[in-house]
């Protein structure tokens, strides 16, 4: 701690020195026009990148406007435009997702809490399930769409068609994340808090179930709000899991054939390629970005406001 | 003050706790046990899921290889896998991929990186605080509504903008407006991870430069940026990763017409695009035509586990250790 002090001392008399320097002797004129230009290129590029991002939400605003209205959730899927609605496919998200958060997290944080806590290094297996990890974060989402169909759907498991198929894929492919977060928050909780509940003579499991765990739980709930919104906004594994065909009817439960889910939903209206059918998709959109960027800022206020500097 | 142990996994880190433990245990601490094994058994998952994309991948991929050479798969120019007659040269749906990450990227290096040092070098806290969440939330848009943007946004624009002198403009399904789209996705993931490698630049670099009189973008361009050189590589592979496996974008705004060419204003088709169309198609599970979606598939995931194992190898090559 004290180095940071002494290191922000520091800086803040590099500083003033070098505001004496400047104010001593100007810089040449060229050297300016340059610097000025330089920050004037980096300044446009953040303004394009949240021009951009400002022009994608507006755009499926005003696409999506004539359609706005609760029809949006009490209308099913239906092959005439002005009747359809989102009411089944947000069902089917909520049984996919339930089904995520009830296999991931549990599997998530367990592999999180054993590699932060346990693992031993040393051990060439502990290091081979850290690479694979990293190596999984990065596998495309539709190669998870094959596993899902090869394994889950058929295969093994042989599930068919459900709600629960996609859970389990969703859940494979979002538990790097939630793992990579979970380890983090747990690494931010200081040795000291371990050592101290040792020395009481506490065992290693009631130490990190009473000490670790309810320290680091901002960060796991930030890392695990990220990893279910980005599996509800996950379209392409889902459609070769069986969300893709058009369904006009709610999910019954988790293992009852024929679902679908927002996205897909959305996917599907916009295939449709009639324009009610693409004001609706837009609709759809504005939905799913509307809870998607409420759950998102959620985690990272979150994050924010629990962060503790020790 | 506090004590600084280095970040060991607690086997390593407490011998004494240890030791003065099997002195006293007076049970055997099975639940205790019982508990490690069965967290290890979560960690050991994501191994048994690698090990089961490499399977669901491999046979059905072989018996393809079994009826289809190799060569002729890897090197044909004509893919057309569900018409008569058929031909299996994968490289048009590979060029796809790649016509469509090189624009993303032309799009998003730039961009993303130019953001990462602003935020980073110039930006006042304040304005790092109120921006960085901002494109933290972004990150989480999904790409169902990038699609929907380069299809009812970019592709009118770009249609609208083409100068008349350079030939007719862009199709209404074309790799340019996907790759924008995809640019834009993958903006925040650069921008975020690099911003993060330029801020964990020690200082005494930047006074150094700057008490022998540098400006401030000679600061940032010949001090910074080389010294957080490794983490911005990696960010960049991991946005080309993500570039390559965006499925959605280009099914909605690219086509589907495979097509050998880098320009960016044809209507494509990507190898992820491929497998997203077929696989949702009404083909019959076990014909070589469903078999062809698991031998891209595995074309796929060998390109970005390639890329990614070189980004590991360049970050640990080119990481300068501070302190």
């Amino acid at each position: 701690m004290t180095r940071g002090v002494t290191l922000a001392g520091r800086s803040r008399l590099a500083v003033a020195g070098a505001r004496a320097a400047v104010r001593l002797e100007r810089r040449p004129m060229r050297e300016r026009l340059w610097g000025g230009a330089f920050a004037l290129a980096l300044y446009a590029a953040l303004a394009i990148a949240l021009l951009g991002l400002a022009l994608l939400l507006l755009d499926a605003i005003a696409d999506g406007s004539e359609r706005f209205g609760l029809g949006l959730f009490t209308e099913k899927g239906s092959g005439f435009p002005e009747r359809a609605g989102f009411q089944n496919a947000i069902l089917g998200t909520l049984w996919v997702i339930g089904g995520v958060i009830v296999t991931c997290v549990p599997l998530g944080v367990g592999a999180a809490v054993y590699l932060e806590e346990f693992a031993d290094r040393r051990r060439w297996w502990n290091r081979l399930i850290e690479i694979n990890i990293q190596n999984l974060a990065a596998v495309p989402s539709i190669v998870y769409g094959i596993l899902g169909l090869a394994f889950i759907v058929r295969g093994p498991l042989d599930l068919g068609f459900v709600p629960l198929a996609g859970s389990l894929t969703l859940a494979l492919l979002v538990l790097p994340t939630v793992v990579i977060a979970a380890r983090e928050a747990i690494r931010a909780v200081p040795p000291s808090i371990r050592e101290g509940a040792l020395a009481l003579g506490a065992t290693e499991w009631q130490t990190i179930r009473h000490q670790v765990l309810p320290v680091a739980l901002p960060g796991i709930v930030t890392g695990v709000i990220l990893a279910i919104s980005r599996a509800i906004g996950e379209t392409a594994p889902l459609l070769l899991v069986g969300a893709a065909t058009f369904v006009t009817f709610n999910p019954a439960s988790p293992l009852s054939e024929g679902y679908t889910v927002l996205p897909v939903q959305i996917f599907n209206y916009f295939t449709r390629a009639q324009d009610e059918y693409l004001a609706l998709a837009a609709a759809g959109i504005v939905v799913m970005l509307v809870v998607l960027v409420a759950m998102n800022s959620f985690a990272i206020w979150l994050r924010n406001r629990y962060e503790q500097r020790w | 003050m506090q004590l600084s142990l280095p970040n060991l996994p607690s086997s390593e880190r407490r011998p004494a706790a240890q030791a003065a433990g099997r002195l006293r245990a007076g049970s055997p601490r099975y639940r205790e046990r019982a508990i490690k094994a069965a967290l290890g058994l979560c960690a050991a998952v994501s191994v048994a899921v690698t090990a089961a994309i490499v399977l669901s991948l491999l046979g059905p991929a072989l018996s393809f290889f079994g009826e289809v050479g190799a060569a002729e798969f890897l090197f044909g120019t004509e893919w057309s896998p569900t018409i008569k007659p058929q031909s299996f040269g994968v490289l048009p749906i590979v060029a796809g991929t790649l016509n469509v990450t090189l624009w993303g990227l032309a799009f998003a290096i730039p961009i993303g990186l130019g953001s990462a040092l602003w935020l980073s070098e110039y930006a006042s806290p304040r304005a790092r605080r109120a921006i960085k969440p901002v494109l933290e939330v972004l990150a989480g848009v999904p790409t169902v509504a990038f699609g929907f943007f380069a299809f009812s946004f970019l592709t009118p624009l770009l249609q609208d903008l083409w100068p008349s002198f350079l030939g007719s403009g862009p199709n209404i399904f074309n790799a340019l407006a996907a790759g924008i789209a995809i640019g834009l996705l993958i903006v925040p993931i650069i921008a975020s991870i690099s911003e993060d490698a330029l801020r964990a630049v020690p200082h005494g670099l930047r006074e150094g430069a700057y008490a022998l009189g540098a400006t401030r973008m000679r600061v940032t361009l010949r001090v910074v940026l080389p010294a957080a050189l490794s983490g911005i590589v990696a960010a960049i592979v991991l946005g080309v990763s993500r570039a390559v496996g965006e499925t959605m974008v280009v099914l909605m705004a690219a086509g589907s017409t495979p097509n050998l060419t880098l320009n960016p204003l044809e209507s494509i088709q990507t190898m992820t695009a491929y497998i997203g169309v077929t696989a949702t198609g009404d083909i019959g599970t076990g014909t070589l035509e469903y078999r062809t979606i698991f031998a891209v598939g595995l074309l796929l995931f060998a390109f970005t586990f390639a890329l990614n194992f070189a980004s590991i190898r360049l970050v640990r090559r080119f990481r300068e250790a501070y302190e």
